[in-house]
């Protein structure tokens, strides 16, 4: 074995070192900050199966990004060549260094600049086809680099309306990050010019370059390689790059348990590294593609964190409607760190009671069978809540109606805001209130309220959204409806269906009596009414344009009604257009009823 | 006379223009007499008017050319002192002695605005930074608003319904143009001063026409005009020669104290000298002074006299606009008028 | 302005020359709190309100008005339910003009 050394080498070794070193670090530190709870959960489950699928998720999204390919194809593909193309070419570059040094332990850097050191010998195995199928792969990751300048250029080329504006840092990474192969490739490309050791591609290129005086050039490039990628190293752990490695701890993490929680941790953390910019939420973000605000989306919204530069403006203005969620490559959970965020820049005081003006008496216990919970929103406009007392009526179930002094909130506007301790208050007195009337279910017609009472409440009962309640009651017989030759198209309300992935119940409902339109975008992908109570810095103007939006998607079909779930997306439309009646679910029912 | 008059018209302002011009496109020749040196009336003491800012000199000349296009005669420094019926005429008397006669009169005298020297706990005439709206137009015109010392104010309170409104001075009825009137001139004040701040003393605010809601939104959103629901009781001179004024702020139920440098009174509109005179004379005076037409719902350019005509503000308080539909149906109904009784 | 007048004892009167103070931060965070014409409707349908002393309008008035102290304790009571933007005839975003406020409060006290 000959000793391959060369001061080249000096820049890649350093860069790689100190890119490990900070990693490292960092791991630590994120590890370290994760709750109690968060540890507990990856203890408990880290020797498990889950761990297997974390490795299994990690091939199947950090290297092959099934879940951008199934987004777009050629966006896809260019990540596909950037992150399986790259690490074959590790993978295959050492396999070929360690092949022909005749050892696994040879020089670190041999494999990345092994085309310089390598004498010609060709006493190991299958030199050729390493030959040939490191310039396949080289030849790949060149035509990913192409893709991505396509994308900057013009991003709807990738079928992307807007990519992501980067900040200087991560235009420098990326600049590293493309010159990293071109570099190889041309330093290669000039020794096989040299000494005819190249493949199909780089010796086609090296004798295309023969005219040059390829003696003198052949080490600066190598020079230029070995400085391309320390550069590119020492940018990656404060650029949108640390993602390649937080993603993968982001995958193991989240398959032992871990969810972001109420305060930030080293989770939060995690989750901000692990955003790589994609910019896939910017297209599906309401506030972009209605109101014209071009700065505030998650990806802006992470990187703000990351570069602790993240105003009001910026943390306060997302709807929370979800829609980024869906999209994100990653599964980082946008929205729960927005609230994180904005609690983390408000001021409370977690040892002052709030709500001590609230009802503290107790709720009767007459053996109701269902609480009721309308919801504030539910008070302001006039047809659901006797809707639903007609169709209590029918089914025969007696009912509790808690909120009938319009004055109890479920407390999630507040968390939503940031407000924790305030709206952990206001959930704990009306739990015990919901808890202490011992009935046998809780209905609300809120979606709000509903995934409040989902994920934040410890309740003895069942909750039901008045759409299950009335699906079930269907089911059961106990209430019918008449048949009416009208078209309904169905709203998705956010935190009803993206929420709490209810999209069945109200369509069943609704087929029951007439039939369903098509909606463009619905379920998953269904369009934010604009006056969710998530965001407090939108103007009703940019509302509105976001909520026509919504209605002109609804209207496609050409439906006789509106149908929604929701009281806040049912009084948003209804404000919004001339046209078409809007109606909750729970009021067509009622109208129907047998 | 060239021209022997089919209808005269007294007061050459908004109205009487409008309505000798529609006279004239139609055929028939009026005779306009205005006390002052030149027509106009109102529109000469307003620079623009509300609320789109509509030039008055540029609505003036319309006006006149109106008129100057078409056979009207306009009389000017011609005060008509009486109106009586001449066989089946109606006979005018001008100061000078000069008498005209035609079939039709029409009269059109107006309105003058509220004396505020009255509402004496504003300090109208006594406290020299208490101007009236008109003033405040005057000084708005010029581009120039100073305080009498010549000091540019960094606060001007308004306050509204000055002389309307108002049991004391017998004046039950709302002026219609004062809140509206405000609201242009705050929004034009805080465009020559951008620095000062503005607050509006309301009992209601009543922004019935058409982008008078718009407007008034604008001057809080734009101009950040403040507005004060509650009258001011009483003014008072400070020390350094200010006017503090006190009023009930009554969204907050609490007393409110402030001082400012320039106060503007909203003030009212009161029939014209000349009205008063008219409706008397010819027993057709409502409880205030304006003229009665025979039924404001159905015949209100007409009155109990035949041959005798109303438009414009001497009936009511009126903006332009309105003045000027006034003057047509009046027009209309004067022509109905000649056609049955001369031809 | 030296106090003129009979004025010995602290009276309910607000003088507006003493208080006034800009509200320039809350009109650049929340510009629509200028467009208030305090019709009431937000205070109509507040949950708080039906339980506590809590006007939003008359925060508004208070807070332009510069006598800020008196509902600096009182704005956490606000649920954010936001019932009051949905019925505001003029669109002001009261949630985050509270928001603000109590921001604002809290960063004035000493």
């Amino acid at each position: 074995m000959s000793s391959a050394y060369h001061p080249f080498v000096i820049p890649f070794c350093a860069g790689a070192l100190i890119l490990f070193a900070i990693l490292i670090a960092k791991f630590i530190l994120w590890i370290h900050r994760l709750s109690a709870n968060q540890k507990r959960r990856c203890l408990r489950n880290i020797v498990s199966w889950k761990t297997l699928a974390a490795i299994w998720e990690c091939i199947r999204e950090c290297l092959f990004h099934r879940n951008i390919f199934k987004r777009n194809f050629v966006l896809g593909y260019m990540h596909l060549s950037f992150a399986l193309g790259w690490f074959l070419l590790i993978v295959v570059g050492k396999a070929e260094a360690s092949c022909y040094s005749h050892t696994f332990w040879e020089e670190p850097w041999m494999a990345i600049f092994f085309r310089f050191f390598e004498d010609g010998r060709t006493d190991y195995w299958k030199p050729g086809l390493f030959t040939f199928v490191m310039d396949m792969l080289l030849a790949w990751i060149l035509s990913g680099i192409l893709l991505a300048i396509c994308k900057r250029i013009y991003s709807r080329l990738l079928g992307m309306r807007r990519t992501t504006r980067h900040k200087w840092y991560d235009r420098v990474g990326i600049i590293a990050l493309w010159s990293i192969f071109p570099c190889r490739l041309l330093a290669e490309s000039v020794t096989a010019s040299l000494r005819h050791n190249g493949g199909w591609l780089t010796q086609t290129v090296g004798d295309a370059l023969a005219f040059l005086p390829a003696e003198t050039l052949q080490l600066p490039l190598w020079w230029l390689y070995s400085i391309v990628l320390c550069l590119f190293f020492l940018c990656l752990p404060f650029t949108r790059f640390m993602h390649i490695f937080a993603e993968m701890l982001l995958v193991f993490l989240r398959k032992w348990g871990v969810v972001e929680e109420e305060r930030e941790t080293g989770y939060t953390s995690v989750e901000a590294n692990a955003c790589s910019r994609c910019g896939l939420c910017i297209d599906v973000c309401p506030l972009n593609t209605a109101a014209g605000m071009h700065d505030v989306q998650s990806v802006y919204f992470i990187r703000d964190i990351r570069q602790h530069s993240l105003t009001d403006a910026v943390a306060d203005n997302c709807l929370l409607c979800n829609r980024c969620v869906e999209v994100c490559p990653v599964g980082i959970q946008t929205t729960m760190m927005r609230q994180i965020h904005r609690g983390m820049r408000k001021d409370e005081d977690p040892s002052k009671e709030y709500y001590s003006y609230l009802p503290q008496g107790e709720a009767d216990k007459t053996g109701y069978d269902v609480v009721y919970f309308a919801g504030c929103m539910s008070h302001l406009g006039g047809g659901i809540i006797p809707a639903m007392q007609t169709i209590f009526r029918k089914s025969g179930d007696s009912n509790l109606f808690l909120d009938e002094g319009k004055n109890l909130c479920c407390g999630r506007p507040l968390r939503q805001q940031g407000y924790t301790a305030q709206a952990d208050q206001m959930r704990d007195k009306l739990e015990k209130l919901i808890n202490q009337s011992g009935a046998k279910k809780l209905v609300t017609s809120c979606p709000i309220c509903y995934h409040s009472f989902k994920q934040e409440y410890n309740l003895d009962i069942p909750v039901q959204h008045h759409t299950e309640y009335i699906r079930q009651c269907l089911a059961e017989g106990r209430i019918a409806v008449r048949n009416r030759s009208a078209r309904y198209a169905y709203h998705d309300p956010c935190e009803l269906g993206r929420g709490e992935a209810i999209y069945d119940e109200p369509r069943e409902i609704l087929q029951a009596i007439g039939t369903l339109c098509k909606v463009p975008s619905e379920r998953k992908d269904a369009l934010c009414c604009g006056h969710s109570l998530g965001n407090t810095a939108l103007d009703s103007r940019k509302q509105n344009l976001i909520r026509d939006e919504a209605l002109q998607t609804l209207c496609a079909d050409h439906p006789d009604i509106l149908a929604t779930a929701c009281p806040l997306c049912k009084k948003a439309f209804l404000n919004g257009n001339r046209r078409l009646p809007v109606r909750d679910v729970a009021e067509i029912v009622a109208e129907q009823l047998q | 006379m060239k021209q022997a008059a089919d209808c005269i018209i007294i007061g050459g302002g908004p109205a009487g223009l409008q309505a000798a011009g529609r006279l004239a496109q139609a055929g028939y020749h009026a005779t306009v007499l205005e006390k002052e040196e030149t027509v106009g009336g109102k529109l000469n003491k307003w620079d623009k008017l509300f609320p789109d800012f509509y030039d008055a000199k540029k609505l003036k000349k319309q006006l006149e050319d109106d008129c100057a296009s078409s056979d009207v005669t306009l009389l000017t420094g011609a005060e008509a002192v009486k109106v009586e019926p001449e066989s089946s005429m109606w006979k005018v008397t001008v100061k000078d002695g000069r008498t005209l006669s035609a079939p039709s009169v029409l009269l059109c005298t107006g309105f003058e605005p509220f004396d505020a020297t009255r509402k004496e706990e504003y300090g109208y005439g006594i406290y020299p930074d208490v101007i009236s709206s008109v003033e405040l137009e005057a000084m708005i015109g010029k581009g120039e608003i100073k305080t009498r010392n010549g000091r540019t104010p960094k606060s001007v309170a308004y306050i509204q319904c000055v002389g309307s409104r108002d049991e004391k001075t017998g004046n039950h009825y709302c002026s219609v143009n004062c809140c509206i009137c405000a609201v242009k001139q705050c929004i034009e004040v805080k465009q020559i001063l951008p620095e000062a701040n503005q607050y509006c003393f309301y009992m209601d605010l009543r922004m019935t026409g058409q982008h008078f809601e718009e407007r008034y939104r604008e001057s809080q959103e734009k101009y950040n005009v403040h507005f004060i629901r509650g009258r001011v009781s009483e003014t008072a001179l400070t020390q350094d020669g200010r006017i503090q004024v006190k009023a009930e702020d009554t969204l907050l139920s609490r007393p409110v104290k402030m001082t400012v440098d320039l106060l503007v009174l909203m003030v009212g509109m009161e029939p014209s000298p000349s009205t008063r005179h008219f409706a008397e004379e010819l027993q057709m005076s409502d409880p205030y002074g304006f003229y009665l037409s025979q039924d404001h719902e159905s015949d209100d350019n007409i009155t109990r006299h035949a041959g005798i005509f109303l438009a414009g503000s001497g009936k009511r308080p009126m903006a332009i606009p309105k003045t000027r539909k006034d003057a047509d149906a009046a027009a209309w109904e004067i022509i109905s008028y000649l056609k049955q009784h001369t031809r | 302005m030296k106090a003129f007048g009979f004025n010995l004892q602290k009276t309910r009167t607000y003088e507006i020359d003493t208080t006034h103070s800009p509200c320039e931060e809350l009109e650049h965070a929340v510009p629509s709190f200028r467009q208030c014409m305090f019709c009431g409707s937000c205070a109509a349908t507040c949950s708080a309100n039906s339980h506590i002393d809590f006007n939003i309008l008359r925060y508004n008035l208070l807070f332009r008005r510069g006598t800020r102290q008196e509902i600096a304790n009182n704005l956490d009571n606000c649920m954010l339910c936001g019932k009051c933007s949905l019925v505001c005839p003029r669109g002001v975003n009261t949630r985050a003009m509270i928001m603000e406020m109590r921001k604002e409060l809290q960063t004035d006290k000493p």
